[in-house]
Protein backbone atom coordinates (compact mmCIF):
# COMPACT_ATOMS: atom_id res chain seq x y z
CA UNK A 1 0.00 0.00 0.00
CA UNK A 2 1.59 3.33 -0.92
CA UNK A 3 1.35 6.54 1.04
CA UNK A 4 -1.41 8.04 -1.06
CA UNK A 5 -3.96 5.34 -0.55
CA UNK A 6 -3.08 4.64 3.04
CA UNK A 7 -5.93 5.69 5.33
CA UNK A 8 -5.40 8.62 7.69
CA UNK A 9 -6.64 6.61 10.65
CA UNK A 10 -6.48 2.84 11.02
CA UNK A 11 -7.85 1.16 14.11
CA UNK A 12 -7.49 -2.61 14.45
CA UNK A 13 -8.55 -4.96 17.20
CA UNK A 14 -9.31 -2.19 19.65
CA UNK A 15 -10.51 -3.37 23.07
CA UNK A 16 -11.52 -1.18 25.98
CA UNK A 17 -12.63 -2.45 29.37
CA UNK A 18 -14.22 -0.66 32.29
CA UNK A 19 -13.16 -2.98 35.08
CA UNK A 20 -14.36 -6.44 34.04
CA UNK A 21 -16.89 -5.11 31.55
CA UNK A 22 -15.61 -4.99 28.02
CA UNK A 23 -17.10 -1.92 26.37
CA UNK A 24 -15.36 -2.37 23.05
CA UNK A 25 -14.35 -5.70 21.56
CA UNK A 26 -11.95 -6.05 18.61
CA UNK A 27 -13.24 -2.94 16.91
CA UNK A 28 -11.66 -2.02 13.60
CA UNK A 29 -12.31 1.08 11.53
CA UNK A 30 -10.55 3.11 8.87
CA UNK A 31 -10.88 6.73 7.88
CA UNK A 32 -9.40 7.69 4.54
CA UNK A 33 -8.02 11.15 3.81
CA UNK A 34 -10.81 13.55 2.91
CA UNK A 35 -13.52 11.05 3.84
CA UNK A 36 -16.50 11.34 6.13
CA UNK A 37 -16.90 8.11 8.03
CA UNK A 38 -19.74 7.54 10.42
CA UNK A 39 -20.24 5.08 13.25
CA UNK A 40 -23.90 4.53 14.06
CA UNK A 41 -25.42 2.36 16.71
CA UNK A 42 -27.74 2.35 19.67
CA UNK A 43 -27.15 3.86 23.06
CA UNK A 44 -24.39 2.30 25.08
CA UNK A 45 -22.95 0.46 22.07
CA UNK A 46 -19.52 1.93 22.80
CA UNK A 47 -19.43 4.75 20.27
CA UNK A 48 -18.15 7.39 22.70
CA UNK A 49 -15.75 4.83 24.15
CA UNK A 50 -14.34 4.25 20.66
CA UNK A 51 -13.61 7.93 20.12
CA UNK A 52 -12.20 8.42 23.62
CA UNK A 53 -9.85 5.46 23.19
CA UNK A 54 -8.62 6.65 19.79
CA UNK A 55 -7.95 10.10 21.28
CA UNK A 56 -6.01 8.57 24.19
CA UNK A 57 -8.50 9.62 26.85
CA UNK A 58 -9.07 5.98 27.82
CA UNK A 59 -6.58 3.14 28.12
CA UNK A 60 -7.07 0.58 25.37
CA UNK A 61 -5.51 -2.48 23.77
CA UNK A 62 -5.14 -2.83 20.06
CA UNK A 63 -3.57 -1.01 17.20
CA UNK A 64 -4.08 2.66 16.37
CA UNK A 65 -2.20 4.07 13.40
CA UNK A 66 -2.62 7.77 12.70
CA UNK A 67 -1.14 9.19 9.51
CA UNK A 68 1.10 6.14 9.11
CA UNK A 69 2.47 6.47 12.65
CA UNK A 70 1.54 3.74 15.14
CA UNK A 71 0.35 5.04 18.51
CA UNK A 72 1.22 2.32 21.03
CA UNK A 73 0.11 4.59 23.87
CA UNK A 74 -2.13 7.24 22.42
CA UNK A 75 -1.47 10.54 24.17
CA UNK A 76 -4.03 13.33 23.88
CA UNK A 77 -1.63 16.25 23.76
CA UNK A 78 0.61 14.55 21.23
CA UNK A 79 -2.27 13.51 18.97
CA UNK A 80 -3.55 17.09 19.00
CA UNK A 81 -0.17 18.26 17.72
CA UNK A 82 -0.32 15.58 15.01
CA UNK A 83 -3.66 16.90 13.76
CA UNK A 84 -6.36 14.94 15.56
CA UNK A 85 -9.25 16.76 17.21
CA UNK A 86 -12.23 15.52 19.18
CA UNK A 87 -15.45 17.40 19.79
CA UNK A 88 -16.87 15.45 22.70
CA UNK A 89 -20.53 14.91 23.36
CA UNK A 90 -20.35 17.17 26.41
CA UNK A 91 -18.67 19.89 24.27
CA UNK A 92 -16.30 20.68 27.20
CA UNK A 93 -16.29 24.41 26.54
CA UNK A 94 -14.63 26.94 28.82
CA UNK A 95 -17.93 28.29 30.11
CA UNK A 96 -16.71 31.35 31.99
CA UNK A 97 -14.47 32.50 29.17
CA UNK A 98 -15.50 34.49 26.10
CA UNK A 99 -16.37 32.85 22.80
CA UNK A 100 -13.25 34.34 21.24
CA UNK A 101 -10.99 33.10 24.05
CA UNK A 102 -12.44 29.62 23.60
CA UNK A 103 -11.61 29.75 19.91
CA UNK A 104 -8.12 31.17 20.44
CA UNK A 105 -7.33 28.32 22.84
CA UNK A 106 -8.23 25.90 20.07
CA UNK A 107 -5.00 27.07 18.44
CA UNK A 108 -2.91 26.60 21.61
CA UNK A 109 -0.82 23.71 20.29
CA UNK A 110 -0.15 25.46 17.00
CA UNK A 111 0.84 28.63 18.87
CA UNK A 112 3.15 26.58 21.04
CA UNK A 113 4.85 25.18 17.97
CA UNK A 114 5.48 28.71 16.75
CA UNK A 115 2.59 29.08 14.29
CA UNK A 116 1.45 32.61 15.03
CA UNK A 117 -1.25 32.88 12.35
CA UNK A 118 -4.17 32.01 14.62
CA UNK A 119 -5.83 35.37 13.88
CA UNK A 120 -6.27 34.28 10.25
CA UNK A 121 -7.74 30.96 11.31
CA UNK A 122 -10.07 32.86 13.62
CA UNK A 123 -11.41 34.84 10.67
CA UNK A 124 -11.94 31.61 8.71
CA UNK A 125 -13.91 30.10 11.59
CA UNK A 126 -15.97 33.28 11.94
CA UNK A 127 -16.71 33.09 8.21
CA UNK A 128 -17.97 29.53 8.71
CA UNK A 129 -19.99 30.45 11.82
CA UNK A 130 -21.07 34.10 11.58
CA UNK A 131 -23.13 33.62 14.75
CA UNK A 132 -19.95 33.13 16.76
CA UNK A 133 -18.55 36.41 15.49
CA UNK A 134 -21.68 38.21 16.71
CA UNK A 135 -21.20 36.66 20.13
CA UNK A 136 -17.41 36.81 20.31
CA UNK A 137 -17.33 38.76 23.60
CA UNK A 138 -20.06 36.74 25.30
CA UNK A 139 -19.23 34.03 27.86
CA UNK A 140 -19.42 30.58 26.28
CA UNK A 141 -21.67 29.36 29.09
CA UNK A 142 -24.44 31.75 28.02
CA UNK A 143 -24.77 30.40 24.48
CA UNK A 144 -27.71 28.36 23.23
CA UNK A 145 -27.30 24.65 22.51
CA UNK A 146 -26.75 25.11 18.80
CA UNK A 147 -24.28 27.92 19.31
CA UNK A 148 -22.38 25.84 21.83
CA UNK A 149 -22.06 23.05 19.29
CA UNK A 150 -20.85 25.55 16.68
CA UNK A 151 -18.33 26.88 19.17
CA UNK A 152 -17.10 23.39 20.00
CA UNK A 153 -16.62 22.59 16.30
CA UNK A 154 -15.09 26.01 15.62
CA UNK A 155 -12.69 25.60 18.53
CA UNK A 156 -11.56 22.23 17.18
CA UNK A 157 -11.07 23.74 13.71
CA UNK A 158 -8.79 26.42 15.17
CA UNK A 159 -6.18 23.68 15.56
CA UNK A 160 -6.36 23.00 11.79
CA UNK A 161 -6.97 19.29 12.35
CA UNK A 162 -6.65 16.71 9.62
CA UNK A 163 -9.01 14.35 11.41
CA UNK A 164 -12.01 15.79 13.19
CA UNK A 165 -13.93 13.40 15.42
CA UNK A 166 -17.45 14.49 16.28
CA UNK A 167 -19.36 12.78 19.05
CA UNK A 168 -23.13 13.18 18.63
CA UNK A 169 -23.00 16.67 17.15
CA UNK A 170 -26.79 16.73 16.74
CA UNK A 171 -27.57 15.69 20.31
CA UNK A 172 -30.19 17.86 21.94
CA UNK A 173 -30.47 20.28 19.03
CA UNK A 174 -33.56 21.49 17.19
CA UNK A 175 -34.06 19.92 13.72
CA UNK A 176 -33.27 23.15 11.91
CA UNK A 177 -29.96 23.49 13.69
CA UNK A 178 -29.18 19.81 13.12
CA UNK A 179 -29.53 20.43 9.39
CA UNK A 180 -27.21 23.43 9.67
CA UNK A 181 -24.62 21.39 11.56
CA UNK A 182 -24.68 18.62 8.95
CA UNK A 183 -24.39 21.17 6.14
CA UNK A 184 -21.24 22.46 7.82
CA UNK A 185 -19.88 18.94 8.30
CA UNK A 186 -20.31 18.31 4.57
CA UNK A 187 -18.57 21.59 3.75
CA UNK A 188 -15.60 20.70 5.95
CA UNK A 189 -14.78 17.77 3.68
CA UNK A 190 -14.18 20.23 0.87
CA UNK A 191 -11.51 21.85 3.01
CA UNK A 192 -9.68 18.53 3.21
CA UNK A 193 -10.66 17.68 6.77
CA UNK A 194 -11.40 14.00 7.32
CA UNK A 195 -14.28 13.39 9.66
CA UNK A 196 -15.17 10.54 11.96
CA UNK A 197 -18.76 11.08 12.94
CA UNK A 198 -20.49 9.23 15.73
CA UNK A 199 -24.26 9.62 15.62
CA UNK A 200 -27.52 8.26 16.88
CA UNK A 201 -29.24 10.24 14.15
CA UNK A 202 -28.38 7.50 11.66
CA UNK A 203 -30.42 8.92 8.79
CA UNK A 204 -28.62 12.26 8.75
CA UNK A 205 -25.25 10.63 9.38
CA UNK A 206 -25.55 8.16 6.49
CA UNK A 207 -26.70 10.94 4.18
CA UNK A 208 -23.57 12.98 4.73
CA UNK A 209 -21.04 10.14 5.09
CA UNK A 210 -19.01 8.21 2.52
CA UNK A 211 -18.63 5.10 4.59
CA UNK A 212 -20.38 3.75 7.64
CA UNK A 213 -19.95 1.29 10.47
CA UNK A 214 -22.62 -0.13 12.73
CA UNK A 215 -21.49 -0.62 16.32
CA UNK A 216 -23.61 -2.83 18.54
CA UNK A 217 -22.72 -4.13 22.01
CA UNK A 218 -19.10 -3.05 21.59
CA UNK A 219 -18.61 -4.83 18.27
CA UNK A 220 -18.68 -3.70 14.66
CA UNK A 221 -21.51 -5.72 13.17
CA UNK A 222 -21.79 -4.19 9.71
CA UNK A 223 -19.89 -1.81 7.53
CA UNK A 224 -19.95 -0.56 3.99
CA UNK A 225 -20.42 2.51 1.79
CA UNK A 226 -22.93 4.82 3.41
CA UNK A 227 -25.49 4.67 0.60
CA UNK A 228 -25.45 0.86 0.73
CA UNK A 229 -25.91 0.83 4.48
CA UNK A 230 -28.79 3.26 4.14
CA UNK A 231 -30.63 0.76 1.93
CA UNK A 232 -29.71 -2.33 3.92
CA UNK A 233 -32.91 -3.82 5.35
CA UNK A 234 -31.27 -4.60 8.71
CA UNK A 235 -30.13 -1.00 9.09
CA UNK A 236 -33.53 0.32 8.04
CA UNK A 237 -35.21 -2.00 10.51
CA UNK A 238 -33.01 -1.07 13.45
CA UNK A 239 -31.98 2.54 12.85
CA UNK A 240 -33.99 4.18 10.12
CA UNK A 241 -37.41 2.76 10.86
CA UNK A 242 -40.20 5.30 10.90
CA UNK A 243 -41.70 6.34 14.18
CA UNK A 244 -39.07 4.50 16.16
CA UNK A 245 -37.80 7.17 18.46
CA UNK A 246 -34.69 6.18 20.25
CA UNK A 247 -34.06 7.08 23.81
CA UNK A 248 -31.85 10.13 24.00
CA UNK A 249 -30.01 9.35 27.18
CA UNK A 250 -26.32 9.71 27.86
CA UNK A 251 -24.46 6.58 26.75
CA UNK B 1 -6.94 55.40 70.45
CA UNK B 2 -6.74 58.67 68.56
CA UNK B 3 -6.90 59.17 64.83
CA UNK B 4 -3.13 59.32 64.31
CA UNK B 5 -2.68 55.89 65.86
CA UNK B 6 -5.53 54.58 63.76
CA UNK B 7 -3.81 56.00 60.67
CA UNK B 8 -0.52 54.37 61.58
CA UNK B 9 -2.21 51.05 62.19
CA UNK B 10 -4.08 51.35 58.90
CA UNK B 11 -0.82 52.04 57.10
CA UNK B 12 0.74 48.96 58.70
CA UNK B 13 -2.30 46.90 57.83
CA UNK B 14 -2.24 47.95 54.20
CA UNK B 15 1.48 47.25 53.82
CA UNK B 16 1.17 43.77 55.33
CA UNK B 17 -2.12 43.25 53.54
CA UNK B 18 -0.47 43.97 50.19
CA UNK B 19 1.84 41.01 50.71
CA UNK B 20 -1.04 38.79 51.83
CA UNK B 21 -2.86 39.79 48.67
CA UNK B 22 -0.01 38.42 46.59
CA UNK B 23 0.10 35.18 48.54
CA UNK B 24 -3.68 34.78 48.45
CA UNK B 25 -3.67 35.25 44.68
CA UNK B 26 -0.93 32.64 44.32
CA UNK B 27 -2.88 30.17 46.46
CA UNK B 28 -6.09 30.69 44.49
CA UNK B 29 -4.17 30.32 41.23
CA UNK B 30 -2.48 27.07 42.27
CA UNK B 31 -5.70 25.60 43.64
CA UNK B 32 -7.88 26.42 40.64
CA UNK B 33 -5.38 25.11 38.09
CA UNK B 34 -3.96 22.08 39.91
CA UNK B 35 -6.39 21.49 42.84
CA UNK B 36 -3.41 21.57 45.22
CA UNK B 37 -3.90 23.52 48.46
CA UNK B 38 -0.37 24.78 48.30
CA UNK B 39 0.90 24.91 51.87
CA UNK B 40 4.58 25.38 50.89
CA UNK B 41 3.73 28.78 49.34
CA UNK B 42 5.19 30.51 52.41
CA UNK B 43 8.52 28.72 51.98
CA UNK B 44 9.15 30.61 48.76
CA UNK B 45 8.74 33.82 50.78
CA UNK B 46 11.13 32.80 53.55
CA UNK B 47 13.68 31.18 51.25
CA UNK B 48 13.81 34.22 48.97
CA UNK B 49 14.27 36.58 51.92
CA UNK B 50 16.96 34.41 53.51
CA UNK B 51 18.76 33.79 50.22
CA UNK B 52 18.91 37.53 49.70
CA UNK B 53 20.21 37.95 53.26
CA UNK B 54 22.93 35.32 52.66
CA UNK B 55 24.02 37.11 49.51
CA UNK B 56 24.14 40.45 51.36
CA UNK B 57 26.31 38.90 54.05
CA UNK B 58 28.62 37.34 51.49
CA UNK B 59 27.68 33.80 52.45
CA UNK B 60 27.03 30.96 50.05
CA UNK B 61 23.24 30.48 49.87
CA UNK B 62 22.18 26.89 50.61
CA UNK B 63 19.36 27.39 48.11
CA UNK B 64 21.88 26.55 45.39
CA UNK B 65 22.16 22.99 46.74
CA UNK B 66 18.39 22.77 46.89
CA UNK B 67 18.05 23.78 43.23
CA UNK B 68 20.81 21.35 42.21
CA UNK B 69 19.19 18.48 44.12
CA UNK B 70 15.69 19.26 42.84
CA UNK B 71 16.99 19.53 39.27
CA UNK B 72 18.76 16.20 39.60
CA UNK B 73 15.60 14.59 40.94
CA UNK B 74 13.64 15.93 37.95
CA UNK B 75 16.28 14.54 35.55
CA UNK B 76 16.08 11.08 37.14
CA UNK B 77 12.28 11.05 37.02
CA UNK B 78 12.16 12.33 33.46
CA UNK B 79 14.77 9.74 32.42
CA UNK B 80 12.52 7.02 33.83
CA UNK B 81 9.55 8.38 31.93
CA UNK B 82 11.57 8.80 28.74
CA UNK B 83 12.84 5.23 28.79
CA UNK B 84 9.38 3.86 29.57
CA UNK B 85 7.70 5.79 26.77
CA UNK B 86 10.54 5.93 24.21
CA UNK B 87 9.75 9.57 23.98
CA UNK B 88 12.89 11.68 23.58
CA UNK B 89 11.31 14.87 22.30
CA UNK B 90 12.06 17.02 25.32
CA UNK B 91 15.43 15.60 26.43
CA UNK B 92 17.48 18.74 25.71
CA UNK B 93 14.92 20.99 27.31
CA UNK B 94 14.85 18.79 30.43
CA UNK B 95 18.62 18.60 30.74
CA UNK B 96 19.03 22.30 30.04
CA UNK B 97 16.65 23.50 32.69
CA UNK B 98 17.28 20.91 35.34
CA UNK B 99 20.99 20.19 35.06
CA UNK B 100 22.79 22.90 33.10
CA UNK B 101 20.86 25.79 34.61
CA UNK B 102 21.44 24.79 38.27
CA UNK B 103 25.13 24.22 37.49
CA UNK B 104 25.38 27.73 36.04
CA UNK B 105 23.73 29.08 39.20
CA UNK B 106 26.20 27.14 41.32
CA UNK B 107 29.14 28.54 39.34
CA UNK B 108 27.77 32.08 39.70
CA UNK B 109 27.20 31.64 43.43
CA UNK B 110 30.71 30.30 43.93
CA UNK B 111 32.63 32.82 41.83
CA UNK B 112 30.92 36.18 42.25
CA UNK B 113 31.27 38.27 45.39
CA UNK B 114 27.63 39.14 45.79
CA UNK B 115 28.33 41.84 48.38
CA UNK B 116 29.71 43.88 45.49
CA UNK B 117 26.92 43.03 43.07
CA UNK B 118 24.47 45.71 44.17
CA UNK B 119 20.99 45.23 45.58
CA UNK B 120 19.35 44.68 42.20
CA UNK B 121 21.95 42.13 41.19
CA UNK B 122 21.34 40.18 44.39
CA UNK B 123 17.58 40.37 43.92
CA UNK B 124 17.88 39.09 40.36
CA UNK B 125 20.04 36.17 41.50
CA UNK B 126 17.61 35.38 44.32
CA UNK B 127 14.75 35.21 41.84
CA UNK B 128 16.87 33.05 39.52
CA UNK B 129 17.34 30.62 42.42
CA UNK B 130 13.81 30.53 43.84
CA UNK B 131 11.58 30.63 40.74
CA UNK B 132 12.74 27.30 39.19
CA UNK B 133 12.00 25.55 42.49
CA UNK B 134 8.28 25.87 41.70
CA UNK B 135 8.18 23.80 38.49
CA UNK B 136 10.75 21.36 39.86
CA UNK B 137 8.62 20.79 42.95
CA UNK B 138 5.59 20.19 40.78
CA UNK B 139 7.43 17.67 38.61
CA UNK B 140 8.85 15.71 41.54
CA UNK B 141 6.00 15.72 44.05
CA UNK B 142 2.74 16.55 42.32
CA UNK B 143 2.89 15.50 38.67
CA UNK B 144 2.99 11.76 39.47
CA UNK B 145 -0.18 12.10 41.57
CA UNK B 146 -1.87 14.89 39.62
CA UNK B 147 -5.11 12.91 39.32
CA UNK B 148 -5.31 12.09 43.04
CA UNK B 149 -8.10 13.49 45.23
CA UNK B 150 -7.69 16.96 46.73
CA UNK B 151 -7.06 15.48 50.16
CA UNK B 152 -4.10 13.41 48.95
CA UNK B 153 -2.64 16.44 47.21
CA UNK B 154 -3.08 18.42 50.42
CA UNK B 155 -1.30 15.78 52.49
CA UNK B 156 1.63 15.76 50.06
CA UNK B 157 1.68 19.56 50.15
CA UNK B 158 1.91 19.47 53.95
CA UNK B 159 4.71 16.90 53.74
CA UNK B 160 6.63 19.05 51.26
CA UNK B 161 6.16 22.03 53.55
CA UNK B 162 7.50 20.18 56.60
CA UNK B 163 10.48 18.88 54.63
CA UNK B 164 11.26 22.35 53.29
CA UNK B 165 11.11 23.94 56.75
CA UNK B 166 13.65 21.34 57.90
CA UNK B 167 15.85 22.04 54.92
CA UNK B 168 15.46 25.75 55.62
CA UNK B 169 16.91 25.32 59.09
CA UNK B 170 19.82 23.39 57.61
CA UNK B 171 20.43 25.89 54.79
CA UNK B 172 20.02 29.17 56.66
CA UNK B 173 20.40 28.35 60.35
CA UNK B 174 18.04 29.31 63.17
CA UNK B 175 18.99 32.98 63.08
CA UNK B 176 16.59 35.61 61.73
CA UNK B 177 17.58 38.17 59.12
CA UNK B 178 16.46 41.48 57.72
CA UNK B 179 17.58 42.61 54.31
CA UNK B 180 18.49 46.11 53.16
CA UNK B 181 15.54 48.31 52.22
CA UNK B 182 15.13 49.21 48.57
CA UNK B 183 14.41 52.79 49.48
CA UNK B 184 15.90 54.16 52.68
CA UNK B 185 14.05 57.46 52.91
CA UNK B 186 11.07 58.32 55.07
CA UNK B 187 8.25 60.65 54.15
CA UNK B 188 6.25 62.70 56.60
CA UNK B 189 2.60 63.06 55.65
CA UNK B 190 0.69 64.75 58.48
CA UNK B 191 1.06 62.49 61.50
CA UNK B 192 2.31 59.60 59.35
CA UNK B 193 5.88 58.61 58.76
CA UNK B 194 5.85 56.54 55.59
CA UNK B 195 9.01 54.52 55.01
CA UNK B 196 10.16 54.25 51.41
CA UNK B 197 10.06 50.48 51.71
CA UNK B 198 6.32 50.60 52.52
CA UNK B 199 5.76 52.48 49.27
CA UNK B 200 7.79 49.83 47.49
CA UNK B 201 5.73 47.02 49.00
CA UNK B 202 2.39 48.50 48.02
CA UNK B 203 3.60 49.76 44.63
CA UNK B 204 5.32 46.52 43.63
CA UNK B 205 2.34 44.45 44.78
CA UNK B 206 -0.03 46.56 42.70
CA UNK B 207 2.30 46.36 39.72
CA UNK B 208 2.53 42.58 40.04
CA UNK B 209 -1.26 42.26 40.27
CA UNK B 210 -1.70 44.35 37.12
CA UNK B 211 0.95 42.26 35.39
CA UNK B 212 -0.77 39.02 36.38
CA UNK B 213 -4.16 40.34 35.25
CA UNK B 214 -2.65 41.22 31.87
CA UNK B 215 -1.02 37.81 31.63
CA UNK B 216 -4.31 36.01 32.26
CA UNK B 217 -6.46 38.16 30.00
CA UNK B 218 -4.10 38.87 27.11
CA UNK B 219 -1.64 36.04 26.57
CA UNK B 220 -2.50 32.63 25.20
CA UNK B 221 -0.55 30.90 27.97
CA UNK B 222 -2.47 32.84 30.60
CA UNK B 223 -5.72 31.88 28.91
CA UNK B 224 -4.56 28.28 28.80
CA UNK B 225 -4.11 28.29 32.59
CA UNK B 226 -7.59 29.76 33.05
CA UNK B 227 -8.98 27.16 30.67
CA UNK B 228 -7.37 24.36 32.69
CA UNK B 229 -8.94 25.81 35.83
CA UNK B 230 -12.39 26.04 34.19
CA UNK B 231 -12.43 22.72 32.36
CA UNK B 232 -9.53 20.32 32.63
CA UNK B 233 -10.84 17.85 30.02
CA UNK B 234 -11.62 20.58 27.56
CA UNK B 235 -8.12 21.97 28.01
CA UNK B 236 -6.53 18.58 27.37
CA UNK B 237 -8.47 18.27 24.12
CA UNK B 238 -6.88 21.56 23.04
CA UNK B 239 -3.48 20.02 23.72
CA UNK B 240 -3.00 21.98 26.95
CA UNK B 241 -1.31 19.38 29.10
CA UNK B 242 -2.19 19.52 32.81
CA UNK B 243 1.50 18.91 33.49
CA UNK B 244 2.55 21.96 31.53
CA UNK B 245 -0.17 23.99 33.24
CA UNK B 246 0.96 22.73 36.64
CA UNK B 247 4.61 23.59 36.04
CA UNK B 248 3.73 27.03 34.73
CA UNK B 249 1.42 27.68 37.68
CA UNK B 250 3.99 26.71 40.28
CA UNK B 251 6.55 28.83 38.49
CA UNK B 252 4.21 31.80 38.86
CA UNK B 253 3.51 30.94 42.49
CA UNK B 254 7.23 30.66 43.24
CA UNK B 255 7.84 34.00 41.54
CA UNK B 256 5.02 35.65 43.50
CA UNK B 257 6.32 34.13 46.74
CA UNK B 258 9.90 35.22 46.03
CA UNK B 259 8.86 38.77 45.23
CA UNK B 260 6.79 38.90 48.44
CA UNK B 261 9.78 37.67 50.43
CA UNK B 262 12.08 40.25 48.90
CA UNK B 263 9.51 42.99 49.61
CA UNK B 264 8.80 42.15 53.26
CA UNK B 265 12.25 41.17 54.49
CA UNK B 266 13.39 44.77 55.07
CA UNK B 267 10.30 45.34 57.28
CA UNK B 268 10.02 42.03 59.12
CA UNK B 269 12.69 39.74 60.48
CA UNK B 270 12.46 36.46 58.57
CA UNK B 271 13.39 33.11 60.08
CA UNK B 272 13.58 29.77 58.30
CA UNK B 273 10.03 28.96 59.47
CA UNK B 274 8.42 32.40 59.09
CA UNK B 275 7.01 31.45 55.71
CA UNK B 276 4.35 29.20 57.16
CA UNK B 277 2.73 31.93 59.23
CA UNK B 278 2.79 34.43 56.36
CA UNK B 279 1.47 31.81 53.96
CA UNK B 280 -1.27 30.84 56.39
CA UNK B 281 -2.50 34.42 56.50
CA UNK B 282 -2.60 34.44 52.73
CA UNK B 283 -4.55 31.20 53.03
CA UNK B 284 -7.14 32.77 55.35
CA UNK B 285 -7.60 35.47 52.73
CA UNK B 286 -7.85 32.90 49.93
CA UNK B 287 -10.55 31.05 51.91
CA UNK B 288 -12.54 34.28 52.11
CA UNK B 289 -12.51 34.14 48.32
CA UNK B 290 -13.58 30.48 48.46
CA UNK B 291 -10.21 29.50 46.91
CA UNK B 292 -11.74 30.52 43.60
CA UNK B 293 -12.40 34.27 43.39
CA UNK B 294 -9.44 36.59 42.96
CA UNK B 295 -11.06 39.93 43.93
CA UNK B 296 -12.63 38.44 47.07
CA UNK B 297 -9.29 36.90 48.02
CA UNK B 298 -7.55 40.25 47.57
CA UNK B 299 -10.16 42.03 49.68
CA UNK B 300 -9.84 39.29 52.28
CA UNK B 301 -6.06 39.76 52.35
CA UNK B 302 -6.41 43.46 53.06
CA UNK B 303 -8.90 42.64 55.79
CA UNK B 304 -6.44 40.18 57.31
CA UNK B 305 -3.68 42.81 57.19
CA UNK B 306 -5.83 45.45 58.89
CA UNK B 307 -7.21 43.03 61.46
CA UNK B 308 -3.68 41.96 62.28
CA UNK B 309 -2.33 45.47 62.80
CA UNK B 310 -5.31 46.63 64.87
CA UNK B 311 -5.34 43.52 67.01
CA UNK B 312 -1.60 43.87 67.62
CA UNK B 313 -2.42 47.28 69.13
CA UNK B 314 -5.36 46.19 71.26
CA UNK B 315 -4.34 42.68 72.18
CA UNK B 316 -0.89 42.04 70.84
CA UNK B 317 -0.51 38.67 72.55
CA UNK B 318 -3.56 37.41 70.69
CA UNK B 319 -2.99 38.94 67.29
CA UNK B 320 -2.39 35.61 65.50
CA UNK B 321 -5.30 34.02 67.35
CA UNK B 322 -7.63 36.80 66.26
CA UNK B 323 -6.52 36.59 62.63
CA UNK B 324 -6.90 32.83 62.44
CA UNK B 325 -10.21 32.88 64.32
CA UNK B 326 -11.52 34.92 61.40
CA UNK B 327 -11.61 31.71 59.41
CA UNK B 328 -14.47 30.28 61.52
CA UNK B 329 -17.13 32.92 60.77
CA UNK B 330 -15.91 33.00 57.16
CA UNK B 331 -16.36 29.26 56.72
CA UNK B 332 -19.75 29.46 58.41
CA UNK B 333 -20.84 32.26 56.12
CA UNK B 334 -19.57 30.41 53.06
CA UNK B 335 -21.30 27.21 54.07
CA UNK B 336 -24.56 29.11 54.27
CA UNK B 337 -24.37 30.79 50.91
CA UNK B 338 -22.79 28.11 48.72
CA UNK B 339 -24.95 25.23 47.68
CA UNK B 340 -23.58 21.78 47.10
CA UNK B 341 -22.07 21.46 43.63
CA UNK B 342 -22.07 18.16 41.81
CA UNK B 343 -18.62 16.81 41.06
CA UNK B 344 -19.07 16.30 37.31
CA UNK B 345 -21.04 19.26 36.12
CA UNK B 346 -20.81 20.48 32.59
Amino acid sequence: MNADTRPLLEVRGLCVSYGKVEALHQAGIEVGAGQIVTVIGPNGAGKTTLLSAVMGLLPSRGEIVFDGEPQPRPDVEYLVTRGMALVPEKRELFGEMSVEDNLVLGAFQRYRRGERDYRDTLEEVYALFPRLKERRAQAAGTLSGGERQMLAVGRALMGKPRLLMLDEPSLGLAPLIVREIFRIIASLRERGVSILLVEQNARAALQVADYGYVLEMGEITMHGPAHELATDPRVIEAYLGLGKHQERLAP
Amino acid sequence: MDSSIALILTQDGIVNGAVYVLLALALVLVFTVTRIIFIPQGEFVAFAALTLAMLENGRFPGTVWLVLAAGLAVCVMEAGALVARHDWRYRLQVLGWNLAYPLVLWALAATIDWREAGQWGRIAFTLALIVPLGPMMFRVFFQPIAAAPVLVLLIVAVAVHVALVGLGLWMFGAEGYRTLPLWDENFLVGPLRIPGQAIWVVGASLALIVLLAQFFSRTIYGKALRATAVNRNGARLMGISPNLAGRLTLMLSAAIGAVSGILVSPITTIYYDTGFLIGLKGFVAAIIGGLAAYPAAAAGALLVGLLESFSSFWASAYKEVIVFTLIIPVLFWRSLRTHHVEEEEE
